[in-house]
């Protein structure tokens, strides 16, 4: 299998550049340190199409901090901070 | 026999189009309520189906799943699960869906299949999707799905033809009996096992080209570039100042004179007295000095309405995130908050959309701080008559620029009081998540947007007819009596309940550089902040006598110092003159004690403003 996805680290989405693009390995909100729950983490991750095999790229960043980033998951844009895209595990 | 109204619900996730699609199948018949004794807003509208149905359709809040984790989730999945006290269950639920974006609601729709309710899932926006070159195997989706397709587009008249032609035929064979609801909250895993359903079912019925939105795209990069997004967000608010005081003046203009005509005709027709009096003072120059400002708080909704409908304000969430962040708010509240720049009470009542408690109730304490449009007569009155209309730097209206200050300073303090709040009060505090979508840039339709615009429009006309009017009766009538006696040299006003009251108030005010006839229209003014405009009118109309009919503003700018004018500006900034938005803050909160923090820390602010700006002012000479 020569697809480049296979040879590429994985790494929290929070962590990714502006101009990123990868796959959606799995999930990990006890990673995130988020305020919300693991569950009610994950479950929203999910309800916005943060799901394992989804396409993203990183589009656009904010000014302070680089937070948040606006996220394009296949065919829709998702704005999420960095704090909880921690919990998305991307390659 | 008449068949029974039926009853249809709008469910979907935001931006799929619901308000287009009602306002597409009612029109102009809808009423805007409030749930009995719960804090929500719900707007009902009716129409009749092609074969004579009558039906009464109701728009509910976005949503992506029934779990309602935010309070304007709640009502959605409350009113679909039948939860909602004294509301009736929907006969029919209409999922609407965006064609080009179907993944999160076929999601939904499974979820929503779980109830058990009749269902018809609409793929609105197919005009969108048909451009794009999304294919739908509408027949096959259908029969996967277990639920009626239909397609349609809300914003395209006909557009919705196919879908009424389908509830027709659908409601005709409803089961009396509604089928079980074996709804309850999905797990993660199930969640997670729905999604995949849903993609399954999309990839066997949907052919995606992967041709994504150019010019969505295109301005984005311009307009949620870090530092380019926030200059395009300053210039589009500074516009939008500039505007509601430039444009509308002409319009302003038209009418002030039409209500000056008309109190000349009262008073040229009329014999001299009481009735003549109250004709043409308390109501004709008391309400009319309301109903003046109709031109600018259209352009403020105009506005607020135009950037929703374009899609631009879940951008603005995202630029303002972490800036206000720093001010201890959410992203989320940014939208409350512009809401409030027209009126508290629909931000108020938008902060529903914030999840998080704490956050929500920071942002409910501090939108009464946003420069609402009720504050837009008094600014108005006491700039045009204080501060002269020339330019300066070449270009800039220097009346707009005092107005763009006034509406600075409410949003720098709103700022600084959430901080205080989050510091003192809210220490133990982990940021909540922002998570929104942002949607594709749509061309806004001149058909919602004008229905929008006249409905806060015709709210305003109600306000002034009622509160405003009923307050101004009261004014008239305190300004009025008891009579002078006979023979009396002093204006009859001096004699009257009006200046007994406001003499026995002005030491308190007099600090601040208020005279006794400000200190008089506060009180009504507690009602609605317009009303003092317009209780000024009408103590200084029944105080001047027969120059009545001049006009508010030149008496003003005779009357009081240059100081006590910028006093009274500062003080209108700050001052929690509005009853329904306290009574809004009671319910929201469900606390009369966070009313009452609301009402003490505003008038605090306003009274220390106004001592501030007052003996500086005088300092500076201008007493
Ligand atoms: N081209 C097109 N635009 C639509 C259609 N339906 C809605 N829109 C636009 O989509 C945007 C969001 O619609 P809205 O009704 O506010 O969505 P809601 O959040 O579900 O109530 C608005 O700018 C509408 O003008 C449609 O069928 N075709
Ligand atoms: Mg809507």
């Amino acid at each position: 299998m020569t697809d480049t996805h296979d040879t590429r680290r994985e790494m929290p989405l929070g962590l990714a550049k502006r101009g990123y693009t990868g796959v959606i390995q799995h999930l990990s909100a006890k990673d995130a340190g988020s305020a919300l729950s693991d569950i009610e983490l994950e479950s929203r991750l999910i309800e916005l199409g943060f799901v394992e095999g989804a396409r993203v790229e990183v589009l656009h960043e904010g000014l302070v901090g680089r937070d948040p980033i606006a996220v394009r998951v296949d065919n829709i844009t998702i704005a999420v901070r960095r704090r909880e895209a921690m919990a998305i595990i991307v390659a | 026999m008449e068949l029974p109204l039926l009853h249809l619900a709008l469910v979907g996730t935001p931006n799929s189009g619901k308000t287009s699609l009602f306002n597409a199948l009612t029109g102009s018949r809808q009423k805007v309520a409030n749930y009995p004794g719960v804090t929500v807003e719900r707007k009902e509208g009716f129409f009749v189906t092609p074969l004579g149905r009558q039906v009464s359709v109701v728009d509910l809040p976005g949503t992506y799943s029934l779990r309602g984790r935010s309070p304007d989730e709640e009502i959605t999945r409350d009113f679909v699960l039948g939860k909602a006290s004294g509301e009736t269950v929907p006969d029919l639920v209409l999922c609407v869906a965006d064609s080009t974006n179907l993944r999160l609601t076929i999601r939904l729709l499974l979820e929503l299949k779980r109830t058990g309710r009749p269902m018809i899932l609409v793929l609105n926006m197919f005009d969108i999707a048909n451009r794009r070159g999304i294919s739908v195997d509408v027949e096959r989706l259908a029969k996967e799905l277990g639920v009626p397709v239909v397609t349609s587009i809300a914003v395209r008249k006909g557009g919705t033809a196919d879908l009424l032609a389908l509830t027709d035929e659908i409601s005709a064979k409803l089961a009396a009996e509604p089928s079980e609801n074996n709804w309850r909250a999905l797990s993660v895993a199930e969640l997670r096992a729905t999604q995949r359903e849903a993609d399954r079912i999309i990839s066997d019925c949907v052919s995606l080209p992967s041709r994504p939105d150019t010019w969505t795209a295109r301005i984005d990069a311009i307009v949620l570039h870090p530092v380019g997004g926030l200059i395009v967000l300053a210039l589009i608010l500074f516009v939008m100042f500039q505007a509601v005081f430039a444009w509308a003046q002409p319009l302003m203009e038209l009418l002030q004179s039409g209500f000056d005509a008309l109190g000349d005709a009262v008073h040229a027709t009329l014999p001299e007295g009481l009735v003549q009096s109250f004709l043409q003072n308390g109501v004709i120059s008391g309400v009319g000095s309301v109903i003046v400002f109709l031109p600018q708080i259209i352009i403020i909704f105009l506005f607020i309405l135009l950037l929703e409908d374009f899609g631009y304000m879940a951008r603005a969430a995202f630029l303002m995130d972490r800036i206000m962040g720093g001010a201890g708010l959410h992203g989320r509240a940014f939208i409350p908050l512009l809401s409030s720049f027209a009126c508290a009470i629909p931000g108020i009542m938008a902060t529903r959309v914030i999840d998080n408690k704490r956050d929500r109730l920071t942002t409910i304490l501090i939108a009464p701080l946003m420069t609402c449009s009720a504050r837009i007569p008094v600014y108005t009155l006491i700039i045009s008559a204080f501060i002269p209309a020339k330019d300066v730097w070449g270009f800039i209206n220097l009346q707009g620029l005092v107005m763009f200050g006034l509406y600075a300073t409410g949003i720098a303090s709103a700022l600084a009081v959430s901080f205080l709040i989050k510091f003192f009060m809210l220490r133990d505090y982990a940021p909540a998540p922002f998570m929104l979508e942002l949607p594709d840039y749509k061309m806004p339709r001149l058909k919602s947007i004008a229905i929008g615009v006249t409905t806060r429009a015709k709210m305003f006309l109600h306000r002034a007819g009622t509160t405003i009017f009923s307050m101004m009766v009261l004014i008239w009538f305190l300004a009025s009596f008891p009579q002078p006696p006979a023979g009396a040299t002093e204006p009859a006003i001096d004699f009257s309940l009006a200046a007994i009251i406001g003499k026995a108030l002005e030491p308190l005010l007099a600090p601040v550089g208020f005279n006794w006839q400000i200190a008089v229209a506060l009180i009504p003014g507690m009602a609605a902040r317009e009303v003092a405009v317009a209780a000024l009118g009408t103590v200084y109309a029944i105080e001047g006598g027969k120059e009545a009919a001049e006009q508010i503003g030149q008496v003003l700018a005779t009357k009081w110092s240059l100081a006590t004018a910028l006093s009274m500006l500062a003080w209108y900034i700050f001052a929690p003159q509005c009853a329904s938005t306290l009574a809004v803050i009671r319910r929201e909160t469900g606390s009369w004690g966070w009313m009452a923090a609301t009402f003490g820390y505003m008038l605090v602010l306003a009274y220390a403003a106004s001592l501030l700006t007052y003996n500086v002012a005088v300092a500076l000479g201008a007493g």
